[in-house]
C-alpha cells in the first residue's frame, strides 16, 4: 500500500487504473486505498508545486524561529495551533534544537512580513524570541530542484 | 598527377557495411517541432549524485592520469565483488579487463577469437553492434531468427540447427535490446550443453541484467563448467544510467582476457579514469539508484505494453531491458512505413524493427526510458493513428 502513496506522491494525477497496472493489483482495490486514505488523513491533499518567481505574483517568504515557552499540560501543541490559525503562516514545524518551533511565513512584501511577526507572533506571551530569515531563492522545494526544467538532452545516437 | 579520391582509400568491406536503419528517422525527428520520440535506447535518468560526485572529487585530487590497462585494480575488485554478489560470478582481478563501454568489450572480445572465416551466431533481432563487428574481425555473422511466439527467446533447436564445421561462438544478448526478452536460468540450461559438446564459446553481453523485472538474472557464465567459455560484458551504462561515462568490462578467462588486453592497451590504452573512480562509488554504494530506476522502468513497462495491446498493436511481455516490440502485423503495413507515417503524422518517432535483423519485419522498438506523461501522450496520438488507419481501411 506504501507504493501507492509513492506513486500519488511523487504524481497525484496518476489514476487508479495505472497504478493497478503499475503494481499488479485491482483497480477496485486501488481506488478503496485512496479512499481509505483519504478518511484516515494519510492523503490530505493534492496540490501543485509553483515556481511563482517566474511569474509576476510578488511573494515573500520568511523562516521564523520561534523560542516558546510549553504550557502545562499543553505541551508546545497549543501554541502552535494558535500560530498555524493564520492564513499567512505556510508551515509550522516542532524542532529540536536551539528553537522550538520553526515557522514559514508568506506575504506580498518585506514590510507585511515584518509586521506579521511583530503584531501578531511576538506579542504571543509565550512566545520568548523570534528570529527571522527572509528567504532569497527557493532552490528545491519538496524534493523538487527549482531551476531544472527537465529538458531532454540525448542525443541521437545508434543504440 | 592523378586526381584525389577518398573513397578509392576507403576499406572496402566498411565502405559497404550499411549504417544503422536507426539514425535515419531520428535525424528526420529532431529537426520536427513537438515530436515526441520513444526511440532512444539509453535512461532517462541522470546519474545518481553520488557517483557524479565521486567522479568529480577525483579530479579535484588531481587524479587525471592514466590508469593501468585493464582498469584501476581497486575498480576491478569491485567488479569482481558485485558479480559475486549479483550474479553468482567468481572472478579475480586479473579476469577483468575495464573498457569504454560495453560495447568496446563486444568489439574487442570479437577480435580476440574470431579467426578469418570463423562464424559467430547471433539471435536476432538484436543489438546493432553484433553483425557489424564479427564481419569488421573477419568472421561471418549467421543470424538465428528467435520469434515472437516464442517469446523472442533462443531454443536449443534454434542453436543446433545453425552450427556447422566453423561456428566458433554464440552471442548473448539477454535482456534484449530491441525485444525485452531475457533467457531464464531453465531457458539457458538447455543450451549450455549445445554449446559444450559442439566446443563452442560465448559472449554474454548482459549490459541490461539489472533491467530484469520478473525474477533474477542468471548469467550462462554460472552454470558448471561454463566459466572459462563465457566471456561476459557489462558496464554501467543503463543499470547507472552512466551512459555518457563510456565505462564497460568484460569478464573471462585469464588467457582471453589478456588477448583482449592487448588490443585495448593499442587501441585505447584505458578506460576513461574519471569515469573508473565513479564507476567505485556506483558499485560500492549504487544499490539502492539502481532499486529506484528499475521499479520506475517496471511501472512504465506495465503500463507501455498494456497501452499497446489495447490499441491491437500486440506485445509479448517483455521481461527486461527498457524496451517492448509490439507488432504491427495487423495494420498490412512495413515497419518502416509504419513508422514513416506515424512520424509524419502524428509526429512520433518509434523505431521499425528492421533496425535489429531481417526477422524484425512486421514490428517495432519502443523505449520507455521516457516519463509516464511523455509515454501517455504517445500512445494517445498512436491511437489516433490507428482510428484513422481503420477509418481510412473501411472507406
Amino acid at each position: 500500500m506504501e507504493r501507492i502513496l509513492e506513486i500519488l506522491e511523487e504524481n497525484c494525477n496518476t489514476t487508479p487504473n495505472q497504478i493497478a497496472l503499475m503494481l499488479d493489483m485491482k483497480v477496485e482495490d486501488v481506488e478503496k486505498a485512496i479512499e481509505d486514505f483519504k478518511s484516515k488523513g494519510v492523503i490530505l491533499k493534492n496540490k501543485s508545486v509553483i515556481n511563482w518567481e517566474k511569474t509576476d505574483k510578488e511573494i515573500v517568504s520568511a523562516m521564523i524561529e520561534l523560542k516558546v515557552t510549553p504550557q502545562r499540560g499543553e505541551g508546545f501543541d497549543k501554541i502552535a495551533e494558535r500560530i498555524y490559525q493564520y492564513p499567512e503562516v505556510k508551515t509550522v514545524l516542532l524542532m529540536a534544537g536551539d528553537y522550538d518551533l520553526s515557522v514559514t511565513i508568506e506575504g506580498k512584501t518585506m514590510q507585511e512580513v515584518a509586521l506579521f511577526v511583530h503584531k501578531k507572533l511576538a506579542p504571543m506571551e509565550c512566545i520568548v524570541s523570534t528570529a527571522t530569515h527572509f528567504v532569497l531563492k527557493k532552490y528545491k522545494v519538496e524534493n523538487i530542484i527549482f531551476e531544472d526544467v527537465k529538458k531532454d538532452d540525448r542525443q541521437v545516437i545508434t543504440l | 598527377m592523378k586526381n584525389f579520391n577518398p573513397e578509392s582509400f576507403i576499406n572496402e568491406k566498411i565502405a559497404k557495411m550499411p549504417p544503422s536503419g536507426i539514425r535515419k528517422f531520428f535525424d528526420a525527428a529532431s529537426n520536427m517541432k513537438d515530436c515526441i520520440s520513444l526511440g532512444v535506447g539509453e535512461p532517462d535518468f541522470q546519474t545518481p549524485w553520488h557517483i557524479r560526485d565521486a567522479g568529480i572529487y577525483s579530479l579535484e585530487r588531481g587524479k587525471s592520469h592514466y590508469t593501468a590497462n585493464a582498469g584501476l585494480i581497486e575498480l576491478r575488485e569491485e567488479i569482481c565483488n558485485y558479480l559475486a554478489r549479483k550474479f553468482s560470478l567468481n572472478y579475480s582481478a586479473n579476469e577483468v579487463l575495464v573498457t569504454v563501454g560495453g560495447s568496446e568489450a563486444v568489439d574487442v572480445a570479437l577480435r580476440a577469437l574470431i579467426n578469418p572465416g570463423d562464424e559467430v551466431l547471433i539471435p536476432e533481432p538484436s543489438f546493432v553492434c553484433y553483425k557489424p563487428c564479427t564481419e569488421m574481425a573477419g568472421g561471418v555473422a549467421v543470424p538465428i531468427e528467435t520469434k515472437a511466439e516464442n517469446s523472442f527467446k533462443l531454443t536449443k533447436e534454434d542453436v543446433l540447427s545453425h552450427i556447422t564445421d566453423k561456428t566458433k561462438l554464440l552471442i548473448l544478448s539477454y535482456p534484449n535490446n530491441p525485444t525485452g526478452a531475457i533467457m531464464t536460468k531453465d531457458e539457458l540450461a538447455e543450451i549450455v550443453p549445445v554449446i559444450k559438446e559442439n566446443n563452442i564459446m560465448v559472449i554474454s553481453d548482459e549490459i541490461y541484467a539489472e533491467l530484469t523485472y520478473e525474477g533474477k538474472h542468471t548469467s550462462i557464465a554460472s552454470f558448471p563448467d561454463m566459466k572459462d567459455r563465457v566471456v561476459v560484458i557489462n558496464g554501467f551504462s543503463k543499470a547507472y544510467a552512466m551512459t555518457g561515462w563510456r565505462l564497460g568490462y568484460a569478464v573471462g578467462n585469464e588467457k582471453i582476457i589478456k588477448v583482449m588486453t592487448k588490443i585495448h592497451q593499442y587501441a585505447i590504452m584505458c578506460a576513461p579514469t574519471t569515469s573508473q573512480f565513479a564507476a567505485i562509488e556506483a558499485l560500492k554504494n549504487g544499490d539502492k539508484s539502481i532499486e529506484m530506476m528499475t521499479n520506475e522502468y517496471n511501472y512504465r513497462r506495465k503500463v507501455i505494453v498494456d497501452g499497446f495491446n489495447k490499441l491491437g498493436l500486440t506485445c509479448f511481455n517483455p521481461q527486461g531491458a527498457f524496451y517492448i516490440f509490439p507488432s504491427i502485423k495487423s495494420t498490412g503495413m512495413t515497419s518502416a512505413e509504419f513508422c514513416q507515417t506515424l512520424l509524419e503524422k502524428k509526429k512520433v518517432a518509434l523505431v521499425p524493427g528492421t533496425a535489429f535483423g531481417d526477422c524484425g519485419e512486421g514490428y517495432l522498438r519502443v523505449s520507455y526510458a521516457y516519463s509516464i506523461e511523455l509515454i501517455n501522450e504517445a500512445l494517445l496520438r498512436i491511437e489516433e493513428f490507428m482510428k484513422e488507419l481503420h477509418e481510412g481501411d473501411k472507406k
